[in-house]
């Protein structure tokens, strides 16, 4: 790897001394000077050079210095001044990843006012916590993310990094790999290492239809995707100990090129996404008028549920889009997950498939939802739905 | 580059020819996929970003470029865009570029945009036959410009410098704003993508359409294709098909559920 500047094209506007979180661009007459020592490759400069004078070169790892890559890091996605379960989810496997390895587990929390959170991070599992806490990272933009999570990755050389697949996990995991050079494997359901210490990553393809191992050969840190509500978190242990230590990235304005202007909640009061959900109550066509959504959202609500819909209810605009299971909407994986008045078309059924147990209730005997459902009742939702949420509630006062 | 007071925009679709993945199988003996018989589609997500650039042109004049990496028979979607309203198309078709990961797939396209003039690139949100949703913010780094992903809505500032989208999120929406040029990933709700006409399908093989090689891309093979992807597929395997558990029928409503509340509190689900 190395860092090419071409001092013809330079104008000496000087943003890539702005920019470096490194101190390794200073300005040298009306152009600019790089301290080797001091830089780390991250890519910052070359991003906001306006007339394309820097360059970097990357080329694979040679495999001697494979080893110098050590430890599972895991980018713990934050929002709201909160972390993420799949944060949680994603440490508890790195701890197994790690152990393996013998390597340490390394949490990355990136936020505002997040860093109370380190500590749970360590009880989950890590054995250090790097912060970033600044004003900068309170919301979620693709370049301030970036730059932060290249310049930690660069310098220290992590082995792995996983990063949740969630929405913003998938935006931002992709555009660190493109700037660092390095392979990135989408939405992993499964993690190994092998005997060459090579982090086997495991996903779905084709909808489903098949399934992958990705490895990383040539280039470190590997890194993946990985959807939420495969991997469990394990019970905290309070007595845990494990390093916190803050970083400082600073973060220039310029390099923030797009803005939030308004956030837009379009879930009702006490509604959860579907994206993390341990339970999801979905319905199909069977629910006929939105009026009757109160069926579905009373069972939800009994069991802590997000309620989704399958194409038609959100098409018809009966739910917001983004509780749409299925190909055009959302894949999920929830513990539980209940199909109702779903007849389960291809193109849904590649959307929950991997759910561990899946509930049907449909009029029709023949509905193919009924051919992956560990439970179906044939009959109407209408009389079936109330009489369960009817004998939830006896379970309920009982215990 | 105003033209007659309206705000010209250049915009590049990079698309993708994928099989229509719902019919997709694996022979359960080799491991392989069976293709055969498979029909093969326009990317769904990519309809959007096509429609969502034919729009933009109606609204305020400009041109539209559809790009694909693939096989020579990936031209049938280029035509497909075309039909639609694209105005060109770059087919982007040599063995060198085969077997890419998302980077070296991402490498490819940037390095032919590149060579063009562009206020907007926007990408299908992923394609449904990898579903990785990785190639377009790739290509938006290796272009150096910035991405919005899960764009829902899209309007273009009067002065035509920015645009304001809805990108899509866990709860609803975000409203932001980017400077051009920017790469947009479009799903599900930007609009109802077009069927191409009779009209459309006769012009669209009239419209000029470029084959590039590697050697007129002008960019090493080693650093493209299987050779240039640094993740590699080890092994393709069949998932264990799910079976169909405890069925109830013509029971009443109240003995089902409560079978099912038991069976749900057996697996402790509940």
């Amino acid at each position: 790897m190395v860092l090419i500047y071409d001092k013809e094209k330079c104008t000496g506007c000087m943003l890539c001394p702005k920019v470096c979180n490194f101190g390794a661009i200073t300005k040298d007459g009306n152009k600019v000077r790089f301290d080797f020592d001091k830089c780390v490759l991250c890519g910052s400069c070359q991003e906001v050079c306006p007339v394309n004078a820097i360059k970097i070169e990357r080329k694979a790892v040679d495999k001697d210095k494979i080893a110098q890559y050590k430890d599972v890091w895991v980018v713990c996605e934050t929002a709201e001044g909160r972390v993420r379960s799949v944060a949680y989810e994603l440490v508890t496997k790195a701890r197994v990843l790690a152990d393996n390895l013998r390597e340490k587990v390394v949490a990355v929390l990136i936020g505002s006012d997040t860093s109370s959170y380190a500590e749970s991070l360590i009880q989950q599992g890590a054995d250090k916590v790097l912060v970033v806490d600044d004003k900068a990272f309170a919301d979620y933009t693709t370049d301030a993310y970036t730059i932060a999570v290249t310049s930690l990755i660069a310098p220290r050389k992590p082995a792995i990094v996983l990063f949740g697949a969630t929405g913003n996990g998938r935006d931002l995991a992709p555009r660190v790999a493109a700037r660092l050079g390095l392979g990135l494997t989408a939405d992993c359901t499964g993690l190994e290492i092998d005997d060459k210490r090579q982090l086997v990553q495991i996903r779905p393809a084709f909808g489903g239809n098949i399934m992958a191992e990705i490895l990383c050969p040539y280039t470190r840190p590997q890194m993946s995707t990985v959807r939420p509500n495969v991997f469990k978190p394990r019970e905290r242990d309070v007595s845990r100990k494990g390093t916190i230590e803050k970083v400082e990235v600073k973060i220039n304005p310029v390099q923030i090129r797009t803005r939030v202007v308004n956030r837009v909640k379009e879930l009702a009061e006490g509604m959860k996404p579907i994206d993390t959900a341990d339970v999801i109550v979905c319905s199909g066509r069977g629910i006929k008028d939105p009026a009757n959504l109160t069926l579905p959202t009373e069972l939800a609500k009994l069991l802590d549920a997000a309620v989704g819909g399958s194409r038609p209810v959100v098409d018809a605009g009966w739910l917001p889009p983004s509780q749409q299971v299925g190909q055009s909407g959302r894949t999920v994986c929830p513990k539980l997950y209940f199909a109702l008045g779903i007849s389960g078309a291809i193109q849904h059924r590649i959307g929950m498939s991997s759910s561990d147990v899946i509930v049907a209730v449909n009029k029709d005997p023949e509905a193919p939802i009924f051919e992956i459902a560990d439970f179906g009742i044939v009959g109407d939702l209408f009389e079936v739905v109330p009489a369960v949420i009817e004998e939830l509630k006896n379970l309920q006062s009982e215990r | 580059m105003d033209t007659s007071g309206c705000t010209f925009m250049k915009v590049i679709v990079p698309v993708k020819q994928v099989p229509e993945v719902a019919e997709v199988r694996i022979n359960p003996e080799t491991g392989t996929l069976i293709r055969e018989g498979v029909p093969s589609i326009l990317n769904p997500f990519d309809e959007y970003a096509v429609e969502a650039a034919i729009q933009l042109k109606e609204k305020l004049g400009g041109e539209v470029t559809v790009v694909t990496m693939g096989p020579p028979q990936a031209k049938e979607v280029l035509l497909k865009a075309l039909a639609m309203g694209a105005d060109k198309a770059i087919l982007l078709t040599d063995r060198a570029f085969a077997g890419a990961d998302t980077w070296a797939t991402a490498r490819t396209l940037s390095e032919q945009i590149k060579k063009m003039e562009y206020d907007l690139v926007i990408c299908g949100k992923q394609a449904i036959d990898g579903d990785t949703a990785q190639v377009g913010p790739e290509i938006a780094e290796l272009l150096g410009i910035p991405q919005v992903c899960y764009v829902r809505h899209l309007e273009v500032e009067e002065d035509g410098k920015f645009v304001v989208v809805h990108r899509g999120t866990d709860e609803g929406y975000e409203v932001v704003r980017v400077k051009l040029p920017a790469l947009l990933t479009a799903t599900k709700g930007l609009n109802e993508p077009r069927l191409p006409n009779i009209m459309g399908i006769m012009k669209a093989k009239k419209k000029p359409l470029e084959e590039v090689t590697v050697t007129t891309l002008g960019i090493s093979p080693d650093s493209i294709g299987l050779k240039g992807s640094p993740t590699t597929v080890r092994k393709v395997f069949a998932p264990e098909r799910r079976k169909g558990g405890i069925k109830i029928e013509g029971t009443d409503p109240k003995a089902a559920a409560k079978k099912l509340v038991e069976f749900l509190a057996s697996k402790g689900a509940i």
